[in-house]
């Protein structure tokens, strides 16, 4: 589904990513780990498109597209979804306005009509439901005064409301409290299937005991050092990053 | 290959839709303003004598005035010696129904989405259509008549109720209130009237639209607006200009009374011609529009959606006479390209207990500027009236200007006045999320702005709500990029 052969990429001329390589196949759960700045938000930012990121070197194939022609909307529409790390606010647009024109947006992309108002509602009380999404979020304004469980609720609820064949969740687990933690998790586990992949990008193990990967991936210093399964997680729990580091090091003085 | 700047030009150049001309027959006056002029537009309408003196009185106040300097903009050199002040569809013979009415004219409605045909006009709309200088027709008037309200041209009501127009005309505005409203008084053309009876509540929204076609013309029109004692009437302009390189003047006056327990409710949606991208042409917007809460309890209402002209400068006031009496003034303007906005309110608490509550959203992009100016003032006798503002900014890219100039003056040490102020600037982060979710980027900003001036369209009557936002997203297209 997603391909990522050495990319680099540069913020301001300071280079962040220095030569990434990954492999996503449908029904996948990815996780990236690493320690503060190893690059870890700045990738999903990559893969999403935004805006200040600049890609000097490698390819992205989504899906057989060359992802880093598409604008971010594009990606978007083609199936990639980025939970984000600090969710806007934007005042006196209701959330139930917000997700229909965005859903609509992907709908016409695919040359498929509007949702039809009944057909709209109906999805949203289902959803609302898979995720358990507080229904009274909902003719609120976009995030605006949500505590930030809401917002992170929000996050997960529009993943389930769209239904993108890949989602980046960007450190979801932070600012969160253990019950809000767990009721993120249950809401993302459901959402696995088959067909779809998921990128989930924390600090913490502690997610991962809900959201149990299928890979762990540590990016340190803008690349991949350290790839394996969830044991890795949990031994990066006991043991710290300072140990990979060091590891890393001895190799390139070698 | 077309690179995205020039899209975002043609864009930015295609989105004034209402600037065609219409090919008609015309009745202008000569060149100049001068006694004579004044003379000329009033045996035109055959006026009665005292309305004449009432002209040349404004004419006299003109003539000793300056222009204003205390704007925040350059004033541009106006030169009325240059402007035509009268012009009029040519009326071969008197019209007594829609259908005798230029086919030429009803098109031109036709193109600007208002049909003139009864039957076809929005349910619960009447209509008066002001081209150039008259009224070319007014809707529903036989069912307004049989609750006794009057609707109808402003020339119309100097006719058939004198006694009416000559009680309230210049008791808010006067004329000798600034020099556009002088000029106002001296050589107005026509307008609107409006006279709701004691307790009837007007049925439908009332509505003009007003359409500057003629070149080197400027439009004056006048409208006043009476609610009698426990009268409701909500009532609604639209305007939209040709486009043309020269400037155009607008110098209208509008004039609402509420009596006791009376309310007008007045909505603008003002989309006259703004200039093209370098700022040449467009419409000078210089307008007076005031409404005195006369009787106690009574309620006047101002929204306005301005977006367009290259100048605006305008301030709708309430002057609130009657105690318990309330004003209330909700505003989103927005400017873009070169245009100039300076445009806010003027709420006078005069009686006990007297409350208004001002909210003003302010959207500039582009080179534009735009200026919230609001005085709120608070006389002697006004005990514990309250008033609450709120001027919200917003900018749109990094070379447009938004100010803020409050007033406030209370000589009442139990009045409670209220300011609050924001500026803010559309974020790349919110354009991005938005990005993120499928929206392109000027969806996004339609819906930012919207959302942003949500509080002021939700006055505005159902079926303007709607025309509104699409008239937000409209103009700004193109402005992000």
């Amino acid at each position: 589904m997603l391909t990522i052969k050495n990319l680099h990429a540069e913020v301001d001329g300071k280079k962040i990513l220095k030569g990434i390589n990954l492999e996503i196949k449908r029904g996948e759960m990815h996780a990236i780990m690493g320690p503060n700045g190893s690059g870890k938000s700045s990738l999903s930012s990559v893969l999403a498109g935004r805006e200040n990121y600049t890609v000097t070197e490698g390819e992205v194939i989504f899906e057989g597209k060359n992802l880093l022609d598409l604008s971010p909307e594009n990606r978007a529409r083609e199936g990639i979804f980025l939970a984000f790390q600090y969710p806007v606010e934007i005042p006196g647009v209701s959330n139930l306005n917000f997700l229909k024109t965005a859903l609509n947006e992907i709908r016409t992309y695919h040359g498929l009509a509007p949702i039809e108002a009944k057909e709209f509602l109906k999805l949203t009380k289902e959803k609302q439901q898979l995720v358990d999404f507080n229904a009274n979020l909902m003719n609120r304004s976009l995030n605006e005064g949500f505590s930030g469980g809401e917002k992170k609720r929000n996050e997960v609820f529009q993943l389930a409301m769209l239904d993108p064949k890949l989602a980046i969740l960007d450190e979801t687990d932070s600012g969160l409290d253990i019950d809000a933690l767990r009721i993120v998790a249950a809401g993302v586990n459901k959402l696995r299937s088959a067909d779809k992949a998921f990128m989930v990008i924390t600090h913490y193990q502690r997610l991962l005991d809900y959201i149990v990967p299928d890979f762990v991936h540590v990016l340190y210093d803008g690349r991949i050092v350290k790839t394996g399964n969830k044991e890795l997680a949990l031994e990066l729990e006991e043991k710290g990053y300072d140990w990979l580091k060091e590891e890393v090091h001895q190799k390139e003085s070698v | 290959m077309r690179n995205s700047n020039e899209i975002i030009d043609d864009i930015a150049n295609k989105e004034y839709e209402f600037g065609f001309t219409t090919d008609i027959e015309m009745d202008i006056a000569p060149v100049g303003l001068n006694e004579d002029t004044i003379r000329f537009i009033s045996a035109k309408k055959q006026e009665p004598e005292w309305l004449l003196e009432w002209r040349l009185k404004g004419f006299a106040a003109f003539k000793k005035m300056k222009f204003p300097n205390w704007q925040h903009f350059k004033m541009p050199e106006l030169d009325l010696q240059k402007l035509s002040y009268y012009a009029a569809p040519k009326e071969k013979k008197k019209l007594n129904s829609l259908d005798e009415v230029d086919p030429e004219l009803l098109a031109t409605f036709d193109k600007l989405g208002i049909s003139l045909k009864e039957q076809k006009v929005l349910a619960g709309v009447a209509v008066d259509v002001v081209f150039d200088s008259v009224s070319v027709a007014t809707t529903y008037r036989a069912k307004l008549e049989e609750l006794g309200i009057i609707f109808c041209s402003f020339g119309e009501a100097v006719k058939h109720h004198p006694e009416l127009v000559k009680k309230y005309l210049g008791t808010v505005v006067p004329h000798s209130d600034n020099i556009f409203a002088a000029l106002n008084a001296a050589v107005f053309s026509d307008g609107s009237f409006v006279y709701i009876p004691k307790g009837v509540r007007s049925p439908m929204e009332l509505s003009t639209y007003f359409r500057i076609n003629a070149e080197n013309t400027g439009q004056f029109e006048r409208t006043l607006i009476i609610a009698d004692e426990s009268a409701y009437v909500s009532y609604l302009e639209g305007c939209t200009a040709p486009k043309r390189d020269e400037n155009q003047l607008h110098a209208a006056v509008v004039e609402l009374v509420a009596l006791d327990h009376g309310e007008i409710k007045y909505s603008t949606v003002q989309n006259w011609y703004p200039g093209d991208k370098d700022g040449n042409g467009g419409i000078f917007n210089f307008v007076t529009k005031r409404g005195i809460c006369k009787g106690n309890s009574s309620k006047i209402s101002w929204t306005q959606v301005e977006t367009g002209s290259a100048i605006t400068w305008k301030y709708p006031s309430v002057i609130l006479q009657g105690d318990n009496s309330e004003g209330e003034f909700y505003s989103v303007a927005v400017t873009r390209n070169k245009q100039i906005a300076d445009t806010g309110t003027k709420i006078y608490h005069l009686g006990k207990n007297t409350r208004s509550r001002i909210i003003s959203k302010g959207i500039s992009a582009g080179h534009s500027d735009n200026t919230y100016r609001g005085l709120v003032q608070v006389g002697p006798r006004a005990a514990n009236a309250r008033n609450y503002t709120q001027c919200d900014s917003l900018l749109i890219g990094d070379r447009c200007g938004a100010h803020t100039f409050p007033y406030i003056e209370s000589r009442n040490s139990t009045a409670t006045v209220e300011h609050e102020a924001t500026t803010s600037k559309i974020g790349e982060d919110q354009i991005f999320y938005l990005n993120q979710r499928g929206i392109e980027t000027e969806k996004a900003v339609a819906l930012i702005v919207n959302g942003y001036a949500k509080e002021v369209l939700n006055q505005l009557p159902m079926e303007f709500a709607v025309e509104a936002q699409k008239l937000l997203s409209i103009t700004l297209e193109g402005s992000v990029g």
